[in-house]
């Protein structure tokens, strides 16, 4: 195990991992708590569309998913807004349509598509120094800014109503929020892939509801379920040499059924500690 | 008094052009103690909607508190109808209460001491201090209807708005509440739907029925008229045991 950590790949695997699962953790509770799990799908997805916009026109892969992701939770977020009722039909075309743009834009670039597979599945053993700095500074910037903005984030996620009598800028919060969630895919896409970010984002705040009690300890419990996951994940792909992005989806699948029977067990509620 | 808790004259809405409220007027002073009546569907959340201002009228003018309902919004408190969200939201009775204190002039500012004891008046106040840090999931629906009440009352308001508060609770509860309530209109205007008529006759000054028309009757009395609007078979009424003396000629004290 210790000669593993040696590999700068591998170190650099580690690190990546937990930082995702940090932003995970708090992300993905805000994701989960607000139902927007649905959205957060749609945010992946159609990030394939700015990563075939990016191969085509020669830039960035990252920047590209960046900047279809946080369009398409900007329009979510307005559509959301407008019609309620019909917003998930709408966020599921918008998905559709982000990854059949970066299907079509793949086909028309010239040349040989070497990494579409780690889009889709990810590849955390092949994350550069430069994106761990850039994944730093966003986790900074999400936590700095649920921190400053937990209360009215609580009273949004728990009732928008009452949030906004009592005078708080639900939509300008509702929109930071979606954005957070943009820049957290966008980063889980590179360990999980585009494909199973959703897993990565909601499983772990989903089994840390059933335990706690507040919102915060949620968040935390959630990022270190993220990385317990992730690491584990890691040790067992580089130990059978196994997709690594799969490998830790399942080990979180398996914490979830796992907790899911823990949960039936011992329901939360009863008096106070 | 100065100046009227509400001033809405010839008020219109529709939802997506089903009409909703047609020419509405209501005009209620401060320390009034309003009760609203109506059928399912009638518009009476529609109504307390409009005056909160998360609904906007499609014609006519709204006043609460002398300011359009969008700047009068935070001197009003607000019990819903459903407190039945949510339920799987990690969140304690303490942390519900406090929501109360946060306001567009304190964004992104942590609650402070004096937020606390507030929130520790009031939950002593409606009797739930004892449960302060259970989550709210785990409540009974009268408990719960409590804690979304010490919320409204967080607020500090000055009109006390209740969409059907004993809707999903416990009648013992409702006497309760209502005694409460009683006491909290020496300093706050309350406007309250229901649809128990008993409630009405025993409890409130004034007396008001939406059914896409609104009548307004000051001293709290249900005219036949109201009860037909409302329920359009008044021996369905009786036959569900309307008190006697919630009748017009009744007189009390």
């Amino acid at each position: 195990m210790w000669e593993v950590l040696q590999l700068d790949f591998m170190r650099n695997a580690l690190v990546a991992g937990i930082l995702v699962s940090i932003a995970c953790g708090v992300i993905g509770s805000l994701v989960v708590v607000n139902r927007i799990v649905f959205i957060s799908g749609g945010i992946a997805h159609s990030a394939f569309g700015g990563i075939g916009l990016a191969f085509f026109l020669g830039f960035s892969p990252s920047l590209g998913a960046a900047l279809f992701a946080v369009g398409a939770a900007m329009i979510m977020g307005a559509v959301s807004f407008r019609a309620r009722h019909r917003s998930d039909t709408f966020i599921g075309v918008l998905w559709a349509i982000g990854m059949a743009i970066g299907v079509i834009l793949i086909d028309l670039t010239p040349g040989y598509h070497v990494d579409l597979m780690s889009y889709l599945f990810g590849s955390i053993l092949t994350v550069p120094l430069s994106d761990i700095y850039m994944m730093m500074v966003l986790n900074a910037g999400i936590l700095i800014t649920v921190t400053i903005f937990y209360n009215e984030f609580i009273a949004m996620s728990y009732d928008d109503e009452f949030a906004f009598i009592v005078g708080i800028p639900v939509r300008p919060l509702y929109f930071s929020m979606l954005g957070m969630t943009a820049v957290s895919v966008v980063m889980t896409i590179r360990v999980v892939g585009l494909i199973l970010v959703i897993a990565l984002l909601t499983i772990p705040p989903y089994i840390a509801e059933k335990f706690t009690r507040s919102l915060s300890r949620m968040m935390a419990m959630s990022s270190v379920l993220g990385i317990l996951f992730t690491l584990c994940g890691l040790y067992l792909s580089h130990a059978y040499d196994l997709t690594s992005g799969a490998t830790i989806i399942l080990v979180a699948g398996v914490g979830f059924f796992v907790f899911q029977c823990v949960g039936l067990l011992k329901p939360k509620g009863g008096s106070a500690p | 008094m100065n100046t009227l808790a509400i001033d809405m004259r010839g008020v219109f809405f529709s939802y997506e052009k089903i009409p909703v409220l047609e020419d509405v007027t209501l005009i209620l002073n401060q320390g009034d103690f309003l009760g609203i009546l109506g059928p399912n569907g009638g518009g009476k959340t529609t109504l307390l909607k409009l005056l909160l201002g998360i609904l906007k009228p499609d014609k006519g003018e709204i006043r609460v508190l002398g300011e359009s309902p969008r700047h009068a919004k935070h001197r009003v408190g607000y019990v819903p109808q459903n407190t039945d969200f949510n339920t799987d939201f990690p969140i304690s009775v303490m942390e519900v209460t406090l929501m109360g204190r946060l306001s567009r002039s304190r964004f992104g500012k942590r609650f402070s001491k004096d937020d606390r004891a507030q929130a520790e008046a009031i939950l002593r106040k409606v009797g739930i201090w004892d449960l302060r840090h259970r989550p709210v999931g785990s409540l009974s629906g009268g408990q719960r209807q409590r804690v979304f009440i010490a919320r409204a009352l967080a607020t500090d308001p000055e009109i006390l708005f209740l969409d059907e508060p004993t809707a999903s609770v416990d009648p013992e509860f409702e006497t309760d509440l209502f005694e409460f309530l009683r006491e909290l209109n020496q300093t706050v205007t309350i406007v309250t739907i229901t649809h128990d008529v008993g409630v009405i006759s025993r409890h409130v000054k004034s007396v008001a029925c939406v059914n896409r028309s609104l009548i307004f009757h000051e001293e709290g009395k249900i005219t036949p008229e109201m009860i037909d609007m409302a329920y359009h078979c008044p021996v369905d009424l009786i036959a569900h045991g309307i008190p006697h003396r919630v009748l017009p000629f009744h007189t009390e004290e």
